[in-house]
C-alpha cells in the first residue's frame, strides 16, 4: 500500500499487466511522444503523462505512438484484438470520438453479435473526459452515456485512484471492448492503493456514504461532491446513502433500486447534459422499478444542455458540486 | 507464378463457385426468398480468386458490403454461408450478421463490412497482430473504388506505411460507387495516391486471373517479407446493380450484356487454359456440375432450415456481462 495518484494508478494497473501477459500492447497519440523526433524519448508517455515510462521498460514493439489518426489506430485495435493481442489505446479526448465512432460502434462493439458469437474482441479505449480544466467546448466533455447506449461496449468510469487500477486492472483482463473514462481533473488527486495487482469486478456499485434518509448516485468525479455534499447534509440532520455505479455498462441496477427502497428518495449526480443521461437513465429504472417506494420526485444535478464554456467563471457556473447537490437533496426531502 | 493442375482446377472452382453462388442468390433474391440488402460479386470473381489464392488461415482479409465472393475465396463454408444469407440459426454467424457481416475468424475472414471503408482500419491491427507475434502473415483490406474515398482509408494508407505493416490494400474498382461513375469521384489515380504515401502500386486487369495472381503474388511476397504495405488498383465490372433490385438506369444502354459477353472472367480463365493446355474442358465441366450441386443442395437446405430460436436474440453481445 502507498499513496498513488489517479495518474500513478492507471498508470500501474498498465504497467502490471503488460508485465503479466505480453500480448497487451498500448498505443495512441504522443503515448511514448517524440517518436521519430531528435530529442528525448518517452518525452511526453500521453499528454498528461499517463503511460510515462512504458516505452523505456517495455519498447517500440509494445508501446507506440500514431499518427492523428484515431480512426485508424482505434480500428486497428479492435483488428489486432480480434486476432490475439488485447490493446490498450488511447482517444486521448473523448470530444474527439467523431472523428473515430464507426470502429468503435459499429465494428468493435458489434464484432460478437454480428458474427455469432465467435469473436472475442479484448481491447481498452482510454479517453478522458470532464470540465474544470478551462479547455472549452472540444476538450471538456462528459459523453459516457453515449458509450453507454451502445451494446456491446462495456463502460467504465472511475471515481478515485483506488478505483481506476482496480477498474483499469479488469478492463484490461476482461474479453469485451471496454471504454475506460479518465477524468482529466482528478489525475493528481492521491489515495492510499495496492501496490500489487487486484481487480474490481464491472457492474458491482459501492457505498461511500450510507445513510436512511436519501440516496444519491453519482458518477465518476460527482462522487467526491456527492460525499461532499452528504457529510454537510448529515450535520443538518439528512442521512444520505451514496452510490457509484462504477461502470455504466453493465450497471449495479439492483443496488440503486435496492437503496431507494429503503431510503424513498433518490438525487442523481451526473457531469454530463441532462437529456438521455445517465442522470436520466438512472431516474427512468428507478421511476419503472421502486415507483412506490418514491416518496417524492427524483431530483437530477447536471451540467446545463449546453456545450462547456471557456471562461473559468461559467465554466465552474457549468459543473455540479456540493451546493447544488444539496439544495437539490433539501428540494427532494420536502416532498 | 506458375500454378499446378491442383491449383489451377481450384482457382477455377472459387471463380465458378462465386459466380454460381451470386447468380443463384440473385434468382432467389428476385423471388422473394432471401431478406435485406444484397450486393454482389458477380463479374469480379478472378479478383477474390486471384489474390486469396495466395493465402492462408493466418492470413487475414477484410471485405465489403459486396463480400460474398471475398468469403468463397477465403475459404469460408459455401452451405453455410448460403444458410446465413437466408438468416437461418445454422448460418456461418448463426443467422445474426447476413450477407453484410458474413466472417470466419478462423479462416482469418474478418467480415464483410457494412461500412464503406470499414475494413482498412481493422486490417492495420491484424497485420500488427501478425507482425509482433511473427507468424508471417499478411493482411489484405479490399476496398470498392468507393470505399478508396473514405478518410479511414487514407488515414489506413499511412498507419500501415509508418508502422511498416504486412498490409496490402486492394482498391476493387468496378466503376461505380452505388449509382455514381468512379471516373467521376476519384481524384486522381488510386496507384498515384499509394505513390503520395511512399507505397509501392499496381493497377492490374481484374478480368484476368493470371494478371491479378501475379500481381498479387508480388504484394503479398513484398509484405510477408517485411518489405511493408502495396496497393493494388484491381480494375473489373459487375454485372449486376449496386444491391439486388437496383434497375441501374444509370449504365448505359446494353454495357452489361457486353460486359458478360467480352469481360467475363471464367470465359477468359477458360480459354486461356485450353489454350495452354493447363486445364481441359473436361476437368472444368466436372467442376461445373460439382459447383451446380453445391449450390442447388445449399439452396434447398436454406429454404427448408429454421431461423435462429428467439433465445438467441440476446446472447453473443458480451462474452461476459
Amino acid at each position: 500500500m502507498s499513496k498513488k495518484s489517479y495518474r500513478e494508478a492507471i498508470n500501474e494497473a498498465i504497467a502490471q499487466e503488460m508485465r503479466r501477459d505480453e500480448n497487451v500492447l498500448v498505443w495512441g497519440e504522443d503515448n511514448v511522444g517524440g517518436t521519430g523526433g531528435d530529442g528525448e524519448q518517452d518525452a511526453w508517455g500521453g499528454v498528461l503523462g499517463v503511460t510515462k515510462g512504458l516505452y523505456p521498460e517495455f519498447g517500440g514493439e509494445r508501446v507506440m505512438d500514431t499518427p492523428i489518426s484515431e480512426s485508424a489506430f482505434i480500428g486497428a485495435a479492435a483488428g489486432a484484438a480480434a486476432t490475439g493481442l488485447r490493446p490498450v489505446v488511447e482517444l486521448m479526448f473523448v470530444d474527439f470520438m467523431g472523428v473515430c465512432f464507426d470502429q468503435i460502434f459499429n465494428q468493435a462493439a458489434k464484432f460478437r453479435y454480428m458474427f455469432g458469437g465467435k469473436a472475442v474482441t479484448p481491447m481498452v479505449v482510454r479517453t478522458m473526459y470532464g470540465a474544470g480544466f478551462r479547455a472549452a467546448s472540444q476538450h471538456s466533455q462528459a459523453l459516457y452515456s453515449v458509450f453507454t447506449h451502445i451494446p456491446g461496449l462495456k463502460v467504465v468510469i472511475p471515481s478515485s485512484p483506488y478505483e481506476a487500477k482496480g477498474l483499469m486492472t479488469q478492463a484490461i483482463r476482461d474479453d469485451d471492448p471496454v471504454i475506460f473514462f479518465e477524468n482529466k481533473v482528478m489525475y493528481d488527486e492521491v489515495e492510499e492503493v495496492p501496490d500489487d495487482p487486484y481487480t474490481i469486478p464491472f457492474g458491482e456499485a459501492r457505498f461511500t456514504r450510507e445513510g436512511d434518509d436519501l440516496t444519491i448516485v453519482a458518477i465518476g468525479r460527482m462522487v467526491q461532491f456527492a460525499n461532499d455534499a452528504a457529510d454537510q447534509l448529515e450535520k443538518e440532520g439528512i442521512s444520505c446513502t451514496v452510490l457509484d455505479p462504477r461502470t455504466t455498462s453493465p450497471m449495479d441496477t439492483e443496488s440503486i433500486i435496492e437503496s431507494v427502497e429503503e431510503t424513498g428518495r433518490l438525487v442523481v449526480v451526473d457531469e454530463s447534459h441532462p437529456r438521455c443521461s445517465m442522470a436520466s437513465d438512472v431516474s427512468s429504472i428507478v421511476a419503472q422499478n421502486a415507483f412506490k417506494a418514491l416518496k417524492g420526485p427524483i431530483q437530477m444535478v447536471t451540467s446545463p444542455h449546453t456545450p462547456v464554456p471557456f471562461a473559468p467563471e461559467l465554466e465552474d457556473q457549468y459543473l455540479p458540486d456540493a451546493n447544488k447537490i444539496v439544495a437539490s437533496a433539501k428540494l427532494a426531502m420536502a416532498s | 507464378m506458375q500454378l499446378s493442375r491442383e491449383e489451377l482446377l481450384e482457382s477455377y472452382r472459387v471463380m465458378r463457385t462465386i459466380r454460381d453462388f451470386e447468380e443463384r442468390v440473385h434468382e432467389e433474391f428476385s423471388s422473394g426468398g432471401i431478406p435485406g440488402f444484397v450486393h454482389l460479386y458477380s463479374g469480379e470473381e478472378a479478383s477474390a480468386a486471384g489474390i486469396c489464392q495466395h493465402l492462408s488461415d493466418k492470413d487475414a482479409i477484410a471485405s465489403t458490403h459486396r463480400g460474398h465472393g471475398h468469403c468463397i475465396a477465403k475459404g469460408c463454408d459455401v452451405r453455410e454461408m448460403m444458410l446465413e444469407i437466408y438468416g437461418r440459426g445454422e448460418g456461418l454467424c448463426g443467422g445474426k450478421g447476413g450477407s453484410m457481416h458474413i466472417a470466419d475468424l478462423s479462416k482469418g475472414m474478418m467480415g464483410a463490412n457494412g461500412i464503406v471503408g470499414g475494413g482498412p482500419p481493422l486490417i492495420c491491427g491484424a497485420a500488427l497482430t501478425a507482425k509482433y507475434k511473427k507468424t508471417g502473415g499478411v493482411a489484405i483490406a479490399f476496398v470498392g473504388d468507393g470505399g478508396s474515398n473514405q478518410g479511414t482509408t487514407f488515414e489506413s494508407y499511412n498507419l500501415a506505411k509508418v508502422w511498416d505493416l504486412p498490409v496490402i490494400f486492394v482498391v476493387e474498382d468496378n466503376g461505380y460507387a452505388e449509382a455514381t461513375s468512379s471516373k467521376w469521384s476519384v481524384g486522381g489515380t488510386q496507384t498515384d495516391r499509394a505513390t503520395g504515401f511512399g507505397m509501392p502500386s499496381v493497377a492490374v486487369d481484374g478480368h484476368d486471373f493470371f494478371a491479378v495472381h501475379d500481381a498479387a503474388g508480388e504484394v503479398i511476397e513484398r509484405a510477408r517479407n517485411g518489405g511493408g504495405p502495396s496497393l493494388m488498383h484491381v480494375k473489373l465490372n459487375r454485372f449486376f446493380g449496386h444491391f439486388e433490385g437496383d434497375a441501374m438506369t444509370y449504365r448505359a444502354e446494353g454495357e452489361v450484356a457486353r460486359l458478360r459477353e467480352e469481360k467475363d472472367s471464367l470465359k477468359i480463365f477458360r480459354a486461356h487454359v485450353t489454350k495452354e493446355d493447363l486445364l481441359s474442358n473436361d476437368e472444368m465441366d466436372k467442376v461445373d456440375q460439382d459447383v451446380a450441386k453445391l449450390i442447388d443442395d445449399s439452396v434447398k437446405e436454406s429454404e427448408k432450415a429454421a431461423p435462429p430460436h428467439f433465445d438467441k436474440l440476446e446472447t453473443d453481445v458480451y462474452v461476459t456481462y
